[in-house]
């Protein structure tokens, strides 16, 4: 493992590979976490799509491939997918999960139409504009690190600055508009942060997959925790790790595209912790459903062993058979009476009969007692 | 029974809102005096948190003028302390009880500066105010209704404002949550801030609040409660339906 560490960073290329992976994973990963808060999720995924068509408008106008040129082109079709976004959800009555689907379906089908002519020009061979469909992470170079690290520097720095008014923003933005904070301000910012997050990402990872990039780190993050510092670095960590392991198994693997390998590492993140985490996983729920459960079925038999002895003998210690309080149980009864047996409040006579012992006498009465003044409730 | 200062706190004329052309406040003139209990009551529909909303500066108004304490008001957390219905927010947002709090001071500070270890005590206190102290590290997600107001409440005390604009503080919370968030409201009357607040139980009207406006797009009645509550006022309001309550009114003194 060491070894391969090594040889990583010491190949020229899977370095670049490595530490462009990691940045747009950071990067992508603490944007998402807002997009994700804000309820924004396919915002992303709209206009990872839209910037297609300005990468390929991009060098056809200028017959160049500079990786500059080409993010410059994709932004601004990035932004001005934001911009139709905007205008048709504000004056038409088109609802914005419609119009989201058209500005990502019109944007990405021109951008294919585009992408066609591009191929059969006899400059096209060498521009492989096809990687910016699923991504390439080998066909990263120097100055594409240089450039995202950049763009990757600037977006965090003003999320640091902004960190409050961010917050509030995306909290409660009517308060945040009436103790003063300019929210169109905030609103814009944010979303052009986000589209400089998804353009940097496109050459690794692809248009097509790039909103994975900044939901799946996001949702997996809010999972491990309740704070919003904790959940944007969790993001960025996550991001970080697939991103690297992503771009390194594509780059050795001959023709696999980056952008699905990415997607398969953040998948397991996301399933791990939808299921695992603490509190909100799918694992803590049944555990916590089997133990409450229990409970009521181990207290529910206790008071009705003393129910039964008291309306059928006036001897609360009276052995009872096992069929009968099945009859009146909630299911599983012999764990139920193991589990009483365990706590010391019941004991088994011979022909499978249970009785209450002077302890769980003194339980049920109390427990009875507590019901009867409302307490607490059946349940 | 309440004295009125010559400065209204809020003074509004000729107010008009509309969404999509459909009028939703219809020339409304208002004037708030200092230092009272304002109920804002009226039907579904008939525009009480707009009117709030437009105090603050959250909806455009298609035409009128809105003055806090005679002056232009531009939204200034210095003035008004805004407490939002508490199903506007996303309560299961990653952050705790005092970082929600604390927000009430972010418009105070400015851009880019960060809320020190002063604001941390001032929403410490303001959490104690509405006995909430001993949940400020708690999240947000696992209070109850009646505890979400109360941390509304303690943001808008972190503002320190004299005017309270409160939208429905009581709704969705217990008795006893009720009688605790009116003794916090009288608590500000006394110290001479006015609290405008949109109420939406007739019942407690005369017990909670000294001035009401009867609101229905347009402005039905305004003034001290006895004498605006009255069964023609609300019939003008509410309608043949509020027959029963106007009854019980009367009844009542």
């Amino acid at each position: 493992m060491i070894e391969f560490i090594i040889t990583l960073f010491s190949d020229h290329t899977l370095r670049i590979v490595a530490l462009g992976a990691i940045t747009i994973g950071i990067t992508a990963g603490s944007l998402g976490a807002f997009a994700v808060l804000r309820q924004q999720s396919l915002l992303g995924d709209a206009i990872a799509h839209a910037t297609l068509p300005g990468v390929c408008l991009a060098f056809l106008i200028t017959q160049s491939k500079s990786s500059l040129i080409l993010l410059i082109g994709a932004a601004l079709a990035g932004w001005i997918g934001t911009l139709f976004l905007m205008l048709i959800t504000r004056n038409t009555r088109i609802k914005k999960d419609a119009a989201l689907g058209i500005i990502l379906s019109v944007f990405f089908g021109f951008g294919l139409v585009l992408l066609t002519i591009v191929q059969k020009l006899p400059t096209a061979t060498k521009a492989g504009l096809n990687k910016f469909l699923f991504g390439n992470a080998a066909t990263l170079l120097q100055e594409d690190l240089t450039i995202i690290a950049t763009l990757s520097a600037v977006v965090l720095m003003t999320l640091l600055l902004l960190w409050k008014e961010v917050k509030v923003c995306v909290f409660d933005e009517g308060f945040a508009k009436s103790i003063g904070i300019k929210i169109t301000f905030v609103d814009i910012l944010l979303t052009t942060l986000i589209v400089i997050a998804i353009v940097i990402g496109l050459q690794t990872v692809g248009v097509v997959l790039m909103s994975a990039m900044l939901v799946a780190p996001a949702a997996a993050a809010r999972q491990w925790t309740d704070n919003l510092s904790v959940m944007v670095l969790l993001s960025a960590a996550f991001g970080a790790l697939s991103g690297l392991s992503g771009a390194i198994t594509s780059s050795l693997v001959s023709n696999l595209p980056t952008g699905p390998t990415i997607v398969i590492f953040l998948s397991t993140l996301v399933v791990i912790s939808l299921c695992f985490a603490p509190r909100r996983g799918i694992m803590w729920d049944i555990i916590r459903y089997n133990k409450s459960r229990k409970q009521i079925q181990t207290t529910t038999m206790l008071k009705n062993l003393l129910l039964f002895s008291e309306i059928n003998t006036n001897d609360p210690f009276h052995p009872h058979d096992i069929a009968a309080l099945d009859a009146i149980g909630r299911g599983a009864i012999d764990q139920t009476m193991q589990e009483l047996k365990n706590k010391g409040w019941a004991q088994q006579f011979k022909d499978k009969r249970w009785a209450l012992t002077p302890v769980g006498l003194k339980e049920a009465r109390s427990l009875t007692e507590e019901y009867e003044k409302g307490l607490i409730t059946e349940n | 029974m309440t004295k009125q200062t010559e400065l209204s706190a809020i003074s509004i004329n000729d107010l008009t809102v509309a969404y999509n052309e459909k009028p939703v406040l219809w020339d409304i003139d208002f004037h708030a005096p200092q230092g009272v209990l304002l109920a804002i009551v009226g039907p579904n529909g008939a525009g009480k948190s707009t009117l709030i909303k437009s105090i603050l500066g959250l909806v455009k108004p298609a035409a009128g003028q809105i003055l806090v304490f005679d002056n232009d008001y531009r939204p200034q957390s210095r003035l008004i302390g805004y407490v939002p219905q508490k199903n506007s927010v996303d309560w299961d947002f990653p952050t705790s009880v005092l970082d929600v709090v604390m927000m009430g001071c972010y418009g105070e500070l400015g851009w880019f500066k960060r809320p020190s270890h002063k604001e941390r005590e001032l929403a410490i206190n303001c959490l104690e105010k509405v006995g909430m102290k001993e949940f400020m590290n708690r999240q947000i997600s696992q209070l109850s209704g009646g505890q979400q107001q109360r941390v509304f409440i303690a943001r808008a005390f972190m503002q320190d404002a004299p005017i309270y604009l409160m939208d429905e503080p009581f709704a969705g919370v217990d008795a006893a949550t009720e009688k605790s968030i009116i003794a916090l409201l009288r608590e500000l009357k006394d110290k001479g801030k006015t609290v405008i607040c949109v109420h939406h139980d007739l019942q407690t009207l005369k017990e909670y609040f000294d001035w009401v406006m009867l609101l229905n797009v347009r402005r039905l009645a305004l003034g001290p409660v006895n004498e605006v509550l009255t069964a023609q006022n609300l019939k003008k309001a509410y309608g043949g339906k509020a027959g029963f309550l106007a009854g019980m009114n009367t009844e009542e003194k």
